[in-house]
Order: structure tokens, then sequence, then C-alpha cells
């Protein structure tokens, strides 16, 4: 287990290496560059703006620049934010982001996995019917369909919530993205748990377990939900990534000042260190969340060898 | 004496299909809203990018021959979804079979050869896997002019193969130990000649149903990079350029909002439940 660990979690910097070498060339081949829409730009202007920023060097001496920076963690200047560093910038909006993904993947657990239970113990019931055709929907509608349509409800004629915006401290600003970005989470963790569920309640260890006269409460909660829970936990890899990708639309919709939107701005204005800098601290968290998703699975199911 | 009715696998998946009303209603609506879309435009007077000075932001079934209300600018809404539903499935389409080819051959490549190619190729896939998906997908859409979405949706397509690739990796190692390739190998077929002639075609099942469901995903990532305003351009509608004006107006011009929302939730619903519908269809085992 221990050598296994150590092996996963060494190979997460190659990974991590070649993410961020593709990305740094496939960026740097892209039409157009940061100063591209300052208009009336005179051309020694221009020049000498690139030559302030390495830009004029050979693309692989810019590259062994940056990889230098990363390892000293300096994430480089802004092009477009030219006073702050992309640092600067990611380190004030990360804080609201992982605040909303936290919350929207824990909101996830807390309802999927008992909405999934009770489809699992009702099964072919109109109550199984309900939650798993919920579930269809709520897996098939993106984010910016639920985004916009609940702060219409919730937000604008039912004023429950405010529509977008944010103040620190206040979470109701918080309400209405979280949802948003749990809801398809919870649809598929509850389908998830639905279905391992069914399996193991139809295993003998079950069957014992109701033999020896424990009630019904005590067979399900101690013995058959912990190891349908396996996959659940091996999803969270998976659906940490799609809350940060959910992210991404949601702060747009709710006008959240986290992290997210720079990327989408960084990619229009050719901001070439502010894409790369969210692809080295999203991918880094994605990894990170993936190897951890897969340690824990190793760890809860003793059945899994590592050779 | 009776005869049994002889019944070949397909035979028996499409009656299992067949009896899932989910999945054929499902069908039905998706032939409806395709015929809608390419057909559709023509009964309106309008074009999709024609402004009408006289009615703007006017909502649906107001008595005037915008029979869904109109945008901002005075553009018919109908004519536009109807565009933005064109442009969304036949992105749909084109990044599906590229996925597709793409993921079948890697898949039954890594499969059939392995060890260190096979090796090698799965290291790949799992560096892809290890980013999400969405990042790419913006990488790329820097690449290309704004505008031609058709390249940047071969692109997306063409990143879109991984789990495809992993699907067919997977029967192909249970494959290539029967019978069957063995005589194959022995009447002397080269490597191409098995991949291309006996692999592929018995790793059709699973394929379809990857595909059905890859498509709305498809739909789904050209919906968001539109909406996020990287992928389709003014004039140019697609599903998510049309939601994200829809979201802005949302406050005076609710309909902007709900009728291409409308659309995209029916289709993708649609093309999950016939996804759904064929895996029980094809897969019994799984029931």
């Amino acid at each position: 287990m221990l050598s296994y660990a150590l092996r996963r979690i060494a190979g997460v910097f190659p990974t991590m290496f070649i993410i961020i070498t593709i990305s740094f060339f496939v960026i740097r081949m892209a039409p157009g560059g940061p100063f591209d829409d300052e208009q009336t730009l005179p051309p020694e202007i221009k020049a000498n703006l690139e030559a302030a920023y390495g830009l004029d060097k050979p693309l692989t001496e810019q590259y062994w620049r940056y990889l230098a920076g990363l390892a000293e963690g300096d994430f480089g200047p802004s092009f477009k934010f030219k006073d702050f560093t992309v640092t600067e910038l990611i380190a004030q909006g990360l804080p609201v982001s992982l605040l909303l993904g936290l919350f929207a993947i824990l909101l996830a657990v807390l309802i999927g996995v008992p909405l999934g239970t009770l489809a699992a113990l009702r099964q072919n019931s109109a109550v199984d019917y309900g939650i798993m055709g919920v579930a269809v929907i709520g897996i098939a509608l993106p984010s910016f369909v639920i985004g916009p349509l609940f702060a219409l409800i919730f937000g604008l004629y039912l004023r429950w919530f405010p529509v977008a915006g944010w103040e620190s401290g206040d979470l109701s600003y918080l309400v209405l993205p979280v949802v948003t970005l749990a809801l398809p989470v919870i649809a598929y963790i509850a389908r998830l748990t639905r279905g391992s569920l069914l399996e193991v309640l139809r295993t003998n260890f079950v069957r014992t377990a109701r033999a020896k006269g424990l009630s019904e409460r005590q067979v399900i909660v101690r013995h058959a939900l912990r190891p349908a829970l396996l996959p659940v936990v091996s999803y969270l890899g998976p659906a940490t990534a799609f809350v940060i990708t959910g992210s991404l639309v949601v702060e747009t919709v709710f006008g959240l000042p986290g992290s997210g939107r720079y990327l989408v701005q960084g990619a229009i204005n050719r901001d070439y260190t502010l894409v790369m800098g969210m692809i080295v601290v999203y991918g880094g968290l994605t990894l990170l969340l993936n190897l951890i998703s897969d340690l824990l699975y190793g760890w809860l199911d003793p059945r899994v060898r590592y050779d | 004496m009776t005869e049994t009715p002889v019944r070949g696998f397909w035979g028996d998946a499409w009656r299992r299909l067949r009896q899932n009303r989910a999945a054929m209603t499902a069908s039905v609506v998706i032939v409806l809203i395709s015929l809608l879309a390419f057909f559709g435009p023509a009964f309106s007077p309008h074009p999709y990018d024609a402004i009408d000075w006289d009615y703007m932001a006017v909502p649906p079934g107001g008595g005037n021959d915008h029979w869904l209300g109109t945008d901002r600018l005075g553009r018919d809404l109908y004519v536009r979804t109807l565009h933005g539903v064109q442009i969304s499935l036949q992105i749909g389409l084109l990044a599906t079979v590229v996925s597709l080819i793409i993921g079948v051959l890697w898949g039954a490549t890594a499969g059939y050869l392995g060890g260190r190619i096979d090796g090698a190729m799965m290291r790949v896939v799992d560096i892809m896997y290890a980013l999400p998906y969405i990042f790419i997908v913006i990488i790329l859409s820097t690449l290309f002019d704004r505008g031609n979405i058709y390249v940047l949706f071969l692109a997306i397509g063409a990143v879109g193969w991984l789990t495809m690739a992993r699907i067919v990796r997977g029967q192909t190692l249970s494959l290539k130990r029967k019978e069957f390739i063995e005589a194959a190998l022995a009447s002397g077929v080269g490597t191409w000649g098995i991949l291309l002639r006996h692999i592929v075609p018995n790793v059709i099942g699973p394929v379809i149903i990857y595909a059905t469901l890859t498509i709305p995903q498809m739909i789904l990532f050209e919906s968001f990079l539109s909406f996020l305003g990287l992928g389709v351009q003014e004039p140019q509608a697609s599903l998510g350029s049309l939601i994200n004006e829809g979201a802005q107006e949302m406050e005076s011009a609710v309909w902007m909002l709900i009728v291409p929302a409308g659309f995209l939730v029916t289709l993708l619903t649609c093309f999950n439940f016939l996804g759904d519908g064929l895996r029980d269809a094809l897969d019994p085992r799984d029931r």
C-alpha cells in the first residue's frame, strides 16, 4: 500500500510536466498575441512591450524561463491585468472558487447518497422511478441552463436569494451557485449509490446479516452501505474535475469573483501567463484530488491489492 | 411441426429496444426536432440574421409572424433557435464521428498489439484524462479563428475519443484470444486486416452505445463554449450563444432564455434516454 501510494504520488509530477509543456507550446501556436487588441499601437512600442515581457526571445528560451519561474512559485506577470501578477490574481479568486466547489461536493454527497439508498430500498416503486427520472434530467441539464433558471425563479421571482454578486462573509450569495453546481453531481451519485446498493443487497453477507436477526436499519447502514459506497468514493475524483469545469460557468452566471473566469478571459485575450497559471493550478488540483480519491478507495476496500 | 423463428443478436436487440417506451419516444422526438431544425426555418418569412426594426424584443404569441418572439435586436427567435439547433446537431454529429474513428482505431490497435506499444498508447490516454476535458477544449479553441467552428469541432472530436479508446481496448483484449482470430492469423491475414475486418466489427455494439452518449456530450461542449463566447460567433447562433443572450435579458425578456434552453434540454434528455435504451437492448446482462 505504502509503496503503491508513493509510486502514485511520484507519478503526478511527470504528468504535470507533460501537461505544462504541451499547453505552453499549444497556446503559443494560437494566432494573435496579448498586445494585438490595443489598437494603433506603434510597432516600436509593441516591440518594446514584447521585449519587456521577454516575448521576443526564442520560444524554447521562454519555456525554460517559465519553468524556472514556476519552480520558485512565480507564475509571471499578467499581460492584460497589467498591475497584477498571475499569482496575485489567482490567489484573490481561488478561495471563492474552492469554497464553491467544496460546498457543492459536500452537498452532492449528503443528498445524493440518501436519495440513491431510498431508490434502491424501494426498487421499482414510484419513489424509485421518480428519483431516477429526475436524476436523468439532472444529469442532462447543463449548469449554464440550470444557473440562469435558478437565478430567475429563486432570485428574481421568489426573491429568496440574491440573483448574483458577492459579499465577503455573506453565504446567501453562495446558495444558488452551490446548488446549481451540485445538482448534476447529486443525480450521478444517486444513480451510482442505487446501482451498487442493489448489487450488494443480493450478496451472501447481507443475507447472513439478516439471518442473524439484525434490524433492517443495521443491515443497511452497517453492512450494505459501506461496500456500496465504494463507487461513489472513486467517482469523487472525476466529480471534482466536473465541479471545476462547472465553476467556469457558474462564476460567470452568478457574477462570483472566483478564479474560474480567468481561464476563459485569458484564452480570449491571449494572456499566455494567466492561462498557463490556471492550467497549472487547476490541473494540479485535479491530479491531486484524483490521487486522493484513488488512495482512499484502496484504504476503504481491503480487497484491492497492489503489486 | 412449428418452426422456431431464428433471431440473431441484432434482431433480439431491436426487439428489446422497441419495447423500451422511453427510448422509442426519445428517438421520435429527436427525429422530429431534427426535421424541424432543417426544414422549419423555410416556413418563416424571416432569415435568421435579419433585423426587424418594428418588432424588437417582442414576446411569443404577439399576433405577428414572429412565432416565438424576437430578441433585443429584433431577430426572429423561432428561426434563430432552429438555426442554433441545426448547428448544434451538425457539430455534435461531426465531433462524435471524429472521436469514434480515432477512439476505435486507437483502442483496437493498442489492445491488439499489446506490450510496450499498448502501454505507451494508454499512457497518452491517461495523461489526457488527468486534465479536465474543458481545459483542452479551451486551449484548442484559442488555436482557431473564431467563426470557423467546424475546424474547432474536428479538434474537439479529436480529443473526445479517450473513453471510446478505453472501451474498445478492453473488448479487443478479450477478442484477440478467440479462435477466429487465430484462424485468420493462420490463413495469413495481416495485422491491419485482422484489426479492420475481425476486431472492429466485433466491438460495434459497445461503440454504438457509447456513440449515442457522446452526441449529447459534444452538443453540450459546443453550447458550453458558445455560452462562454469561445464558440459560434455573431450573427451565427447556436443553442449555447442563444442561452447566453437569454440569460442576460431574462429580467425583461424571459422567453429569450426559455426557448433555446427548452430545445437544448429536450435534445440532451432524449439522447440520454436513447443511449440508456440502446445499452439495455444491446447488453441485456446489465438489467
